[in-house]
């Protein structure tokens, strides 16, 4: 129990970044099913069980008029593919895992992801139930903000208008401690001018799925020097 | 509003895609001792290539040719990067830079 308490405590403000942006974009998202005559019962249920935040926001949209199933299949494959490349950076951290491991794989979003991929339990903390509850904290945070946007959004009484920018500035954050973690900057370079590229080429709705080939051929097509550099220093 | 059945289908097949993104590298690679080289060496850089798009991702909606001509995102972002390349602080910086953002695209470049 102690473990897990210490555990709990480390955790928490390494997400209050993400529990500012969630709880408000959450909220935005509870008043957008609202608005669409779905109670906040609806939002939580969604929150819960399928935890993707611009997929949720998509998927408004297929609450309303008529239902094309394989669209809907094609649609919601398109939005999530980024995430199957997150799962290669998570193997070797999710290995020991345990029965906690379906919980992380399934509560992966952008911005867990961004949190666990810098992630390190103070010492004497649990490293496992570390990146745990990270996980479960965040996805609180998104079911609160959903609830509290279905149930009491319209009363807010202040423009919430770009405080969504919070996860901007949040990966912005973590790419400038990315960057000075690291000597090699081809990865970060990478990322930035090929999905740049990628969103002039296809444009904003496609781009992603063209931006992570680009990546990984870059990343490939690197592979050598970064391998005979570290082979002696294991896996950083 | 549609029937609560097709309502709860739609949440039901939203939610198994979204799961499988997430899962298919850990299916492919059920054996943690059988990672490939080649894998491992991709998962370590990865995040430093993701963390890069996902900036892109978050502005892919802005416009540089129509006002506010991006600028609001210009100003709020470097707020951050010199907040944080100055303090250090992972909260400051985020909150400071959102509030910033929220000005700007509130009474500024309104």
């Amino acid at each position: 129990m102690g473990d897990k308490r210490r555990a709990l405590k480390a955790a928490f403000p390494v997400t209050i970044p993400v529990m500012m942006g969630y709880l408000f974009i959450g909220v935005a998202f509870g008043m957008l099913m609202a608005g669409k005559g779905y109670s906040f019962i609806w939002s939580i249920l969604m929150s819960v069980f399928i935890y993707a935040g611009s997929m949720q926001f998509v998927a408004t949209n297929f609450f309303a008029g008529s239902i094309n199933w394989v669209s809907i299949v094609f649609i919601t494959l398109m939005v999530n593919i980024r995430h199957v490349f997150y799962g290669f950076s998570m193997l070797t951290k999710f290995k020991n895992m345990g029965g906690k491991k379906p919980y992380l794989i399934f509560s992966l979003t952008d911005e867990t992801f961004s949190l666990l991929c810098s992630a390190n339990a103070p010492e004497g903390v649990n490293q496992n139930w570390f990146l745990f509850f990270i996980a479960l904290l965040d996805q609180l945070y998104w079911v609160a903000g959903s609830a509290l946007g279905g149930l009491i959004g319209s009363l807010i009484p202040f423009s919430t208008k770009g405080i969504d920018f919070a996860m901007t500035a949040l990966f912005v954050v973590i790419f400038i401690e990315q960057w000075q973690s690291c000597e090699h900057h081809l990865p970060a370079v990478a990322g930035v001018l090929g999905s740049v590229l990628c969103l002039l080429l296809f444009g904003a709705s496609n781009f992603i799925l063209p931006s992570m080939i680009l990546m990984v051929l870059i990343l490939t097509a690197s592979y050598q020097k970064p391998k005979a550099e570290s082979e002696g220093g294991g896996n950083a | 509003m549609l029937s609560i059945q097709t309502s709860l289908t739609i949440i039901a097949v939203v939610a198994f895609i979204t799961l499988c993104t997430r899962a298919l590298p850990f299916l492919l690679f059920r054996n943690a001792a059988n990672i490939p080289r080649f894998v491992t060496y991709l998962g370590e850089v990865l995040p430093y290539a993701i963390m890069g798009m996902l900036i892109v991702y978050c502005l892919k909606s802005v416009s540089v040719f129509a006002y506010p001509f991006g600028i609001p995102e210009l100003i709020a972002v470097a707020v951050v990067v010199l907040l944080h390349l100055w303090k250090h602080n992972t909260l400051f910086s985020v909150g400071a830079g959102t509030v910033v953002y929220m000005i700007l695209v509130q009474l500024i470049f309104c």
